[in-house]
């Protein structure tokens, strides 16, 4: 129970923040790819700063998890086609409807019925990938 | 305070301790996987093997998301002001043209989110495309944003790089070429 109570808590915190400094927000969307503001610049900047911070931390000190065991970051696959074609993608659908994969379930909890709209479009495009997969350039 | 807009560094702070807390704990920050966790639940690893996986594995990523979901509802409900979401007034007279009500308060705008869209075939085929776009996207990228630029770029991964920088690419296209003719 204690195990997956920390993760409720790391979720609802996650949600808080990203409500309140209104990430979640279309309008902050709109306005970051007008650059019309800095305030989803800063948000994802500072993030990444603390996190490359964390992680060298991490690695020089060789700090272990939880559970004691070294704390190993797999690396991403290489590639090139799939990143480039899924990011475009990615990103025409985010500056459309204003929201990425957190937000959706945020709204939704928040009471943004309409999004569920969005998360159906989501789930059906996660499950065309499925389908396509071994078709698709990676 | 707390009833105001969060400042940026505040938010990003917290956001990439949240990263670091999860790293703590043995996991990885990545919201996009849960879709795929959602479809393996729905059954769909009978027919295409992508999500025939042990989603039991990922359930403390859905639990996450349920936290996420009551950290959006309280949020909401019992730490907001109605001054909230105050954008640049430049960015609101943009969207005026584009028939998009000014924020005063609200998180989304009622054009696209408010429960009147429902008798709009245009309005449901945007929200249903858009989500098209994020599910097909993410999982052909092996991440969002979560899992590309903030868990990716700060473990100083190149192929999140490329990811990020498609993000904006496709953003940039949609936000400034695509969304006013679909708008207009």
């Amino acid at each position: 129970m204690k195990n997956i109570l920390k993760y409720l808590v790391v979720g609802f915190i996650f949600g808080i923040v990203l409500t309140k400094s209104e990430a979640v927000s279309w309008y902050r969307i709109y306005e970051m790819f007008q650059f019309q503001s800095f305030h989803m610049y800063g948000i994802i900047s500072v993030a990444i700063l603390v996190g490359v911070i964390g992680i060298q931390l991490i690695k020089r000190k060789n700090i272990k998890d939880i559970k004691g065991e070294p704390i190993v970051i797999e690396d991403k696959e290489k590639g090139s086609a799939r990143y480039w074609i899924g990011g475009i993608l990615f990103g025409l659908g985010w500056a459309l409807v204003g929201s990425c994969p957190g937000p959706i379930f945020i709204l939704i909890g928040a009471g943004f019925w309409t999004v569920f709209i969005v998360l159906f479009g989501a789930l059906l495009g996660t499950y065309l990938y499925g389908l396509l997969k071994n078709k698709l350039p990676h | 305070m707390i009833f105001q807009t969060w400042p940026w560094y505040v938010s990003g702070l917290i956001i990439g301790l949240i990263m670091l807390c999860l790293i703590y704990f043995g996991k990885t920050f990545g919201m996009s996987s849960n879709l795929r966790s959602l479809c393996s639940i729905a059954g769909l690893g009978k027919k295409v093997s992508f999500f025939d996986f042990d989603w039991k594995a990922q359930r403390w990523n859905l639990v996450v998301v349920l936290g996420a979901m009551l950290g959006g509802f309280v949020a909401v409900n019992f730490m907001s002001d109605p001054s909230n979401v105050s954008i640049n007034p430049q960015t609101i007279e943009q969207l005026a043209e584009m028939g998009i009500d000014a924020p005063n308060g609200k998180l989304m705008p009622q054009a696209l989110f408010g429960t009147e869209i429902l008798q709009s075939p245009k309005i449901i085929a945007i929200l249903l495309i858009g989500g098209l776009l994020i599910g097909f996207g993410s999982r052909y990228a092996g991440g969002c944003t979560s899992g590309h630029a903030i868990s990716g770029l700060s473990n100083l991964q190149i192929p999140s790089l490329k990811a990020v920088i498609g993000f904006f690419v496709g953003g940039l296209i949609m936000a400034h070429f695509l969304l006013p003719l679909l708008l207009s």
